[in-house]
């Protein structure tokens, strides 16, 4: 079982991701250097949270400009696994992995807190040790997480089931409620929740370890 | 300019003039006034404050590194240490409140990092005007979204804080950060130089005409035109910062420092002058090699800039290449910019000239040091008898559930990234923030706190208050009281009475953190807080760090459970004085703030500790703002349930619901396990007694005042949100 992590200058939940995937996986997993043109062969990519390139320009838009970026397209395509968090989502759309942009919180403000969220489907690669529409916490910490996407898109989207999470609660003015989103070959998901921040009760929440055990299942089959 | 106004407009006066002169021996160049004048900056000299400073309790064997570098360090056992340090940003962050706060943040974290740590916590404590000011609103908006902009883009929690509103702060608003770091003890690093021909290396980003004479605008008063000094306020750029983070981390993996320093207020010259001062040595600076953003900058202009996100450091030669690649790696300009030397002076060459040549203790030892008067300001008479038979205890409760100072501040901490590092173990609003220590049972918590109100009627024994609450809050979270920090914001001390207050504020600290052995470990003095000769309320503002060893009793602490049984520690409130009571409800002059005992707040504190420790209570909150009728509101709201609470004597009911009398605490205890509490508390001879019960959805007090709690939630959480919407 192969985790890689892709570091950009920027990106801050890095180790964060690394520490859950050890605690919960109890296995380790490399960080890269977005500057690597190659990722090597994995069976899950993740791409951390944080401020890559400091948000400049627009979240996530420098990022997917980097080396790594086509290697990482090539290896989507080829139907490896990947999980964009909170920025990687950003960057998963600004590289149009997955569809749609996450705008400015509709408060235009950042917002931090344990949030309640709806795992829409549990047939999935990252959900399989869910509930069906089972209601999780897990923290949110953004200030781009609105997610946008033209109205034949979204269509097209609900009726393909590739919403894979959505707020219990309109929080950020995100459309239909969105949190994370599936690519059309479900191989993809972009979140905006931490499930790396909710893998201990002492921390407010241990709703994120299914995710990631879903994965470990997913890939051991 | 003349000769008077080029030392006018750099706020060196007469005496200090002709010191400067008799001391160089010559006419100095403008860079060197420069030079001077942010040496010997309130800000940068401590001038009025240091002769005072050297009272404060400082020792402690849980004590590394006393005030004087950088950033306080002190011990957490298994090799670890916690390094941490308030500042403050007011002047900046009234004149542009984002980048003022931001660059507040971005300066307290790169002296916790300087110094080896990596920082895992930031908190802040902050003081605006009156909440219907016109510019109030502008300012929290603007302080809090800088606070939140730079925290959480470098990915560090925000996770305890304050903010509190006065009229005294309507021209002259408080922005005060700390930031706690952790290393270990093998990896402290100082800002001494050594080693003569060292190289001396300049990171980060480059040097831009932003900030140039940031100190000395800090170390001035405001007026009407203050915001024209908005070029003088710094811009941060938390990128930039977080690169410099990780790339200065990885190199002091490498042993090729010997010395860093951070360049904060009067940037490279503070930093080359303070770091050649502490290894009593000479450093040369050659400004061709700084890298700048724009071209064309004078020496005056590269010397003074407080362009944020830089360091200085002096490597061992052999090890410069290593270092340079580690810097170019995370994409951080890295110069050799000077060496050190033997001469103790400090020279400053551009363009094949010497810009400035000064003996370095001119600008240190040698600075001005004034012991400025002091008498004690005229006390305010005690109000008459108030009107207190016409009270509703009801109507008053939530009044003062809905003031600005009691109120919750989720508005605020909602904006702070608190969950990152994915160590933060309690929600905010609690008395103290707790992260744990990635990878042990450990975790440490924070808290930062002062009452101006008490400590502007009488400045001694508010001081007192704010270091004793400090160490309540870190006790009431079940962790032993560490060490503090502090940040002294005071008006002018040119002014008697406010010295003297400032003299007694240090009296104060210094008893009470002797008597809680509760060291400074580092501190900040802000002076000058005034606009238009009105001074802000003495706000000496307390940051303290303790210590749990082992998590496991929070499994299954925080909340008020239903049936469980609720008791007030500590005597039963006698007297309003100085209380949020009497200001919001009584609208009465506050006076006599409540004193503190220090020997039962130690006696109370020990044994909260203990039955915290042992798992044997549900929940605890200090009595602090409001009295015991607000802790318990607060405790409530938090575990959103109600409680049945019987009072005793009722001529004195006001009192006993509003008193802000110190060292006390109210608890819940689950039934079975009441005789374990009894147990602990009469052997420590604590004075306790009981209240009543956890139970149902409204507050009951005697059965006959009701309060329900979507009452209490909607008084306390209201207020900031609809004057934001506003």
């Amino acid at each position: 079982m192969e985790i890689s992590i892709i570091r950009f200058p920027g990106t801050n939940c890095e180790v964060d991701t690394y520490n859950a995937v050890k605690k919960v996986l109890g296995t380790t997993s490399t960080i890269l250097s977005c500057k690597d043109t190659v990722i090597p062969r994995s069976d899950l990519i993740i791409i951390p949270g944080g401020f890559s390139y400091g948000d400049y320009l627009r979240s996530g838009a420098i990022a997917a400009r980097e080396p790594i970026m086509s290697d990482l397209i090539k290896k989507a395509k080829n139907g490896v696994n990947i999980l964009g968090i909170c920025n990687g989502f950003q960057i998963l759309t600004e590289c149009n992995l997955l569809p749609g942009a996450l705008l400015k919180n509709s408060t235009l403000k950042f917002i931090s807190k344990i949030t309640n969220i709806q795992i829409t489907r549990n047939d999935t690669f990252f959900s399989k040790d869910y509930d069906k529409n089972q209601s999780v916490k897990i923290p949110v910490a953004h200030h781009d997480g609105n997610y946008f996407v033209d109205q034949e898109t979204l269509r097209a989207i609900e009726e393909n089931d590739q919403v894979a999470m959505r707020y219990a609660e309109p929080i950020n003015g995100s459309l239909n409620n969105i949190a994370g989103l599936y690519n059309n070959s479900f191989n993809i998901l972009g979140m905006m929740p931490h499930p790396e921040r909710a893998i201990d009760n002492q921390t407010g929440s241990n709703d994120g370890i299914k995710l990631f055990q879903s994965m470990l299942k997913s890939m051991s089959l | 300019m003349s000769d008077k106004d080029i030392y006018q407009s750099h706020g060196i006066n007469e005496d200090e003039k002709k010191l400067l002169l008799e001391s160089l021996g010559r006419e100095p160049t403008v860079t060197e006034i420069g030079i001077f004048s942010v040496m010997w900056s309130e800000h940068c000299s401590y001038k009025s404050s240091r002769y005072w400073l050297k009272e404060l309790h400082t020792t402690g064997k849980q004590v590394i590194q006393g005030p004087g570098e950088n950033a306080g360090v002190i011990d957490i056992g298994d090799n670890q240490a916690i390094i941490f340090k308030m500042e403050s940003h007011n002047h900046p962050s009234f004149i542009e409140p984002y980048q003022g706060a931001a660059t507040g943040v971005g300066g307290i974290m790169r002296d916790v990092f300087t110094m080896g740590a990596r920082p895992i916590a930031l908190l802040n404590s902050l003081r605006f005007g009156e909440i219907n000011h016109p510019k109030t609103k502008y300012l929290l908006s603007g302080v809090v979204s800088g606070i939140g902009g730079y925290g959480n883009c470098v990915g560090i929690p925000t996770i305890s804080g304050e903010t509190g509103f006065d009229s005294s702060y309507n021209g002259n608003n408080l922005v005060n950060a700390m930031c706690v770091g952790l290393t270990t003890h093998d990896k402290i690093f100082y800002s001494k130089a050594s080693g003569i021909g060292n190289p001396v290396v300049y990171v980060g980003a480059r040097t831009g005409r932003d900030g140039i004479h940031g100190a000395t605008m800090a170390s001035g008063e405001f007026d009407d035109e203050s915001e024209k000094n908005r070029p003088t306020v710094q811009v941060g750029d938390p990128y930039a910062e977080k690169l410099l983070l990780e790339a200065c981390l990885e190199l002091m993996q490498e042993d090729a420092i010997v010395s860093i320093q951070d360049m904060g207020a009067a940037g490279l010259t503070s930093s080359s002058v303070e770091m050649a001062d502490k290894g009593q040595v000479g450093i040369e600076l050659n400004l061709d090699r700084i890298p700048t953003r724009q071209k064309n900058m004078t020496a005056y202009e590269m010397m003074l800039s407080e362009s944020q996100e830089r360091m200085l450091m002096v490597l061992r030669p052999e090890k410069t290449q290593i270092a340079k690649e580690v810097f170019l790696k995370w994409g951080v300009d890295f110069e050799i910019v000077g060496k050190i030397t033997n001469t103790n002076n400090l020279v400053v060459k551009h363009n094949n000239r010497v810009e400035a040549n000064i003996p370095i203790t001119y600008l240190t030892d040698s600075a001005p040091i004034y012991k400025r008067d002091i008498s004690p300001r005229k006390k305010k008479s005690k109000p008459s008898a108030s009107m207190k038979h016409d009270i509703n205890i009801k109507d008053a409760t939530l009044k003062l559930l809905n003031s600005p100072n009691i109120c919750s501040k989720k508005w605020i901490w909602e904006q702070y990234d608190r969950s990152i590092m994915a160590n933060t173990l309690n929600p905010a609003g609690d008395d103290a923030g707790i992260v744990r220590i990635e990878g042990t049972k450990k975790a440490i918590a924070i808290s930062s706190d002062v009452n101006p109100r008490y400590c502007t009627a009488e400045a001694k024994k508010g001081a007192i208050q704010a270091v004793a609450e400090c160490w309540r809050n870190i006790i009431s979270m079940g962790a032993e009281p560490l060490a503090i920090t502090n940040c002294l914001n005071f008006g002018n001390p040119e002014k008697p009475e406010i010295m003297y207050d400032f003299v007694k504020t240090i009296q104060g600290i210094t008893q009470a953190s002797k008597e809680l052995n509760f060291p400074v470990v580092s501190g900040n003095v802000s002076l000058y807080n005034e606009t238009n000769g009105m001074a802000i309320n003495n706000t000496p503002t307390i940051g303290g760090v303790g210590l749990i060893n082992d998590i496991t009793f929070l499994e299954k602490f925080g909340y008020a459970m239903d049936n469980d049984q609720v008791y007030l520690i500590g005597n039963k409130g006698e007297n309003l004085n100085c209380s949020t009571f009497e200001e919001i409800i009584l609208g009465t002059i506050t006076v006599d703030p409540p004193d503190v005992d220090l020997q039962i707040e130690k006696m109370n504190g020990i044994a909260i500790k203990k039955l915290i420790n042992n798992q044997i209570l549900s929940s605890c909150h200090d009595i602090s703002d409001g009295g015991l009728m607000i802790s318990l509101c607060e405790l409530l709201i938090k575990s959103n349930i109600g409680a049945n609470i019987k009072i005793t004597n009722n001529s004195k009911i006001l009192e006993q619901l509003f008193a802000e009398e110190q060292s006390r605490y109210i608890i819940s205890v689950p039934s079975n396990k009441q005789d374990k509490m009894f147990e602990i508390l009469d052997n420590a001879s604590i004075q306790y007694q009981s209240l009543g019960n956890i139970t149902g959805n409204q507050l009951k007090v005697n059965d006959k005042i009701v309060i329900s709690l979507s009452e209490l939630i909607e008084a306390f959480e209201n207020l900031i949100p609809e004057l934001m919407a506003s």
